[in-house]
């Protein structure tokens, strides 16, 4: 019977917070905020918004970015995945996935400012010898007007992302025999697969790729770490004119917030468009018949795709590595002048206790998470339909933008008298890492090959020894990738743990986020590798625990 | 019924004003008693870990002396705090408050004061207050011109301060004039932090009060009819200088921590800070080259003093007197004075302490690159808080779509 509930409880659980959330944004939106004085609905706010310089700028950039980062990086997967699908490289690829995905937003954004800006240490590395730079050159790469800084760090954290989502949705759209058949009709490979494979693998994408969209159309700590500020993207211009002191700027934030979700909406309209589209053209592209065109671009684009995106990433972290133990370190020195281990040991004594509230935070959540999606899941299996439009609902706290509710949810928790406290932060929490643990974890568990719980049904066995005995070992692989990927994305709040605790509950990301405003290179750094260094482990954890457990089964480690 | 009405009126009367008294900072006894065992939370700016170790440490004296545990909320933005505060009093909270001191100045407190969000006033009646000597120091008495009427306690005092790198600047500009004829002469060796950033913001009021005409109308609430004459040197000299900056002027950096590092880095030869001794501490902590210094304008520069306020919401009000006190011991004091610690100027008036006070003052070597208080000069007052606001709003209409 409760079972029978949880998908439901799971639905209204995170359903609610982002409706009243949303409601009480867009009350004072429109107008209305008694406190405040503001007793009748009225436009003011959204005219002193429209009036505000720069307003159609900040539209395009939040627009530009949630179109162009999900299209890029999805390009770069598909084209990867049907150059490389089944290869060696992809298997080798898959291992190093995990880890890239595990550092966080921010740690990622900091450690490719250190590496491309025009004092970083690309930079530095040609410099002078092939530059002849004897000083940072006047160059606007950080920061620049158009934002592309900040989408190249999104889309090196999302093909990770995108990756890791489409390698767990490949195995059902039947890779192999679609591609050898295309293939005996005399198709290439890679064209094969785009051809035949990715018209079943897109559904399956579909949820993963309209989150990214939701997430760099709205995103906050990345675009304020490297994106334009003059103006600003929309989502750090609301945030600025909800923290400003003038009460009365409190309803023009109000109507930014709305204004953010119309926008992240409209990016996910065009989206759509583009989705429309492309299936046309590809459908002309079958029925011409065409197949040679395309094979060698394919290729070598996804492959040198992924791996600038790769060197990138590790480039990133090498920065981050170089500057936490770097003393005095002059332009154009390639290293640092002297070395000190100095900024790590005044940091370590300062981890203890936000560590401790991380991992906290960050296992209770994740483990609620996992029970309540495994709740979810075998709840659909037993009524033996999927609840699919329903369950839509469950991944609305990442499709609408957080700035568009936590706000008005933390309006709310006043008027409801509760405390801030660290019991609010994990509910916080949850709204972010349930929808993320779901959507790692369903499409794994609903294509679990039946043939396993008939089998032990046939043996006698009742509905809960099915799910201990056979479901659960047979997937402890999936469940522990997706509790991996929650505890990255509880690792990661900011906002989110901010704000339901009233600053109470010191996480590494706060605290990285409060020390960052002092500018301190070597501090940053530090904190970023401490708040990338648990998801990672995390991520160890997800692969090594199913290979000790089955170390004596070889047939389970293949599945885990 | 009427009856009821005024009952009901004088209920509410009373409960405001027992709210008000409770606790009666000037029976400092009974404030320690009931200080004893609270828990206060701490809202301040946690961007530099040497800030936060003094916080920390001070954390451990109050508790020895006075029983308090003194929690520090780390925040980036103090104005995070205020709307907070805001919040709660939208939600009708008004004993429940999530802050029990604030470290703050200027526009927060002139926000926090004009809505009614201070409890107080106690800073008078803080047994350390007359070490202050606010009678010969009138800047502890005033907040960016509103008075303090005793909501809040002075905690340390903030002076622009120029610092620059010799190898690429031998002869520091001592003027706005000097400032534009050097960066137009050498073009992206400075910047200054992008507004509303509080350092950028304030670059313009100091820039101001050099170039206005006349500085007595910038010490009351800004009057918009005069405000664009009053303001066109300031326009004029920025719409002069911006394409000689770093970046030629199309990007700003963050705050002053992004200024600093810039210096570091070789990219700009003339930076700018509120604290007397960052150039001292950047050196100490290996982000600086050996051989910056420091220099103040020659018509003197912009100081202020910030301060330690109580919301009227803390739960810990006692608590927060009792650790807004010990702030302003000087012992706390000293121990901030010194440049390993936080190279903060003291707030205290040397006259006012015992020898022996006074002694561990005089044995801090304040670093290399400081300035001795008497090279800092008298402070230039700072601006009425509506010209903060008026400026910024202001600057990012002219600059603010590049």
């Amino acid at each position: 019977m409760l079972l029978r509930a949880a998908p439901w409880l799971v639905i209204g659980l995170l359903l609610a917070p982002v409706a009243l959330g949303v409601g009480l944004t867009l009350l004072p939106a429109f107008g209305y905020l008694p406190v405040l004085g503001g007793d009748a609905f009225s436009l003011t706010p959204w005219r002193e918004l429209l009036a505000m310089p720069g307003l159609g700028r900040s539209v395009l950039l939040s627009l530009l970015s949630g179109v162009l980062t999900p299209l890029l990086a999805l390009a770069i997967v598909l084209m990867f995945l049907a150059g490389s699908s089944g290869t060696a490289l992809e298997r080798w690829l898959r291992r190093l996935v995990a880890p890239l995905l595990a550092v966080p937003h921010a740690a990622a954004a900091f450690g490719l400012a250190f590496l491309i800006a025009p004092a970083g240490l690309l930079s530095r590395l040609v410099s002078p010898t092939l530059t002849g730079w004897e000083r940072p050159p006047d160059l606007l790469i950080v920061n620049d007007p158009w934002g592309l800084a900040m989408m190249l760090a999104l889309i090196i954290k999302e093909v990770p992302f995108l990756l890791l989502m489409a390698l767990a949705a490949l195995p059902q759209c039947e890779p192999g025999p679609r591609v050898t058949l295309a293939r005996s009709l005399g198709y290439r490979p890679a064209v094969a697969w785009l051809l035949c494979v990715l018209p079943a693998l897109y559904p399956l994408l579909r949820l993963p790729v309209y989150a990214v969209i939701a997430y760099a159309s709205a995103t906050v700590d990345v675009a304020m770490i490297l994106g334009p500020t003059l103006p600003a993207t929309l989502s750090v211009s609301v945030l600025q004119l909800f923290s400003d002191p003038d009460l009365s700027l409190r309803f023009q934030a109000a109507a930014g917030a709305v204004l953010q979700l119309a926008v992240t909406a409209l990016a996910m309209l065009l989206w759509r468009l583009l989705e429309v589209l492309a299936a046309l053209a590809g459908r002309h592209w079958l029925a011409a018949g065409q197949r040679a065109r395309g094979e060698a671009a394919l290729r070598l684009v996804g492959r040198l795709g992924v791996a600038l995106l790769l060197a990138l990433a590790v480039g990133s972290l090498l920065a981050l590595l170089l500057n936490s133990v770097a003393g005095f370190w002059r332009f154009p020195d390639a290293l640092p002048g002297n070395w000190t281990l100095q900024t790590w040991s005044r940091a370590l004594p300062e981890v203890l206790a936000p560590l401790g509230n991380t991992l906290l935070l960050g296992g209770a959540a994740t483990l609620i998470a996992v029970t309540l999606c495994l709740a979810v899941l075998e709840a659909e299996g037993r009524q033996g339909k999927r609840l699919a439009p329903a369950l839509w609902l469950l991944y609305l706290p990442l499709l609408v933008p957080q700035i568009a509710f936590l706000f008005g949810l933390i309006v709310a928790t006043e008027f409801l008298r509760w405390t801030p406290d660290a019991r609010l932060v994990l509910f916080a929490h949850l709204l972010f890492v349930l929808p993320y643990v779901f959507l790692s974890l369903s499409e794994a568990w609903r294509h679990l090959d039946p043939r396993w719980t008939q089998l032990a049904t046939t043996l006698g066995a009742s509905p809960w020894r099915r799910f201990w005995h056979i479901r659960l070992p047979l997937l402890l692989g999936p469940c522990l990738s997706a509790a991996a990927v929650g505890l990255a994305v509880s690792v990661g709040q900011y906002l989110a743990t901010q704000l339901p605790g009233a600053g109470r509950v010191p996480t590494l990301t706060t605290e990285a986020v409060a020390l960052a405003a002092g500018g301190n290179r070597g501090i940053i750094a530090v904190w970023a590798l401490l708040q990338a260094a648990l998801p990672m482990l995390g991520f160890a954890l997800a692969l090594l625990v199913p290979r000790l457990l089955w170390r004596h089964r070889l047939g389970m480690r293949s599945t885990a | 019924m009427l009856k009821r009405v005024t009952g009901l009126l004088l209920l509410a009367l009373l409960a405001t004003a027992s709210r008000a008294q409770t606790p009666d900072p000037t029976d400092w006894d009974a404030v320690l008693a009931e200080a004893r065992g609270q828990t206060v939370y701490f809202h301040a700016w946690a961007g530099d870990p040497q800030i936060n170790a003094f916080i920390a440490w001070a954390g451990e004296r109050l508790q020895a002396q006075h029983g308090v545990s003194l929690q520090h909320v780390k925040i980036g933005d103090t104005a995070e705090s205020v709307a907070r505060i805001l919040a709660e009093r939208m939600a009708g909270n008004s004993d429940r408050g999530s802050v029990d001191l604030l470290w703050v100045n200027g526009e927060n407190f002139a926000a926090l004061k004009a809505n009614d969000l201070l409890y107080g006033p106690f800073a008078e009646a803080l047994p350390n207050f007359p070490l202050v000597q606010a009678d010969r120091f009138p800047e502890m008495r005033e907040d960016f011109t509103i008075p303090v009427d005793g909501y809040e306690s002075p905690w340390t005092r903030s002076r622009l301060v120029f610092y620059f790198d010799p190898d690429l600047l031998p002869e520091p500009p001592l003027s706005m004039a000097e400032l534009l004829v050097w960066s137009q002469a050498n073009p992206g060796l400075f910047t200054y932090p992008r507004p509303p950033d509080f350092l950028g913001s304030t670059f313009l009021k100091q820039a101001l009060l050099e170039l206005a005409a006349e500085r007595d109308v910038l010490y009351q609430s800004v009057d918009p009819t005069q405000f664009d004459a009053v303001t066109a040197p300031l326009w004029a000299f920025l719409d002069a200088l911006h394409p000689t900056l770093l970046r030629g002027g199309r990007s700003f950096p963050g705050n002053g921590g992004e200024l600093r590092r810039m210096l570091g880095d070789g990219e700009i030869a003339l930076a700018f800070s509120f604290s007397p001794a960052e150039a001292s501490a950047g050196i100490l902590a290996g982000e600086l080259p050996p051989t910056v210094r420091s220099f103040v304008p020659r018509g003197g520069s912009i100081g202020n003093v910030s301060f330690l306020a109580i919301p009227f919401n803390a739960p810990a009000r006692a608590g927060a007197l009792v650790a807004a006190n010990y702030l302003l011991s000087p012992e706390a004091q000293a121990r901030a004075y010194s440049p390993e610690v936080m190279g903060s100027t003291t707030v205290l008036s040397m006259e006012a302490l015992t020898p022996a006070d006074r002694a561990r003052f005089e044995a801090i070597d304040p670093g290399p690159a400081t300035l001795p208080p008497q090279a800092l000069g008298q402070p230039l007052r700072e601006p009425h808080p509506s010209w903060m606001e008026a400026l910024e709003q202001a600057w990012l209409a002219r600059y603010g779509v590049r």
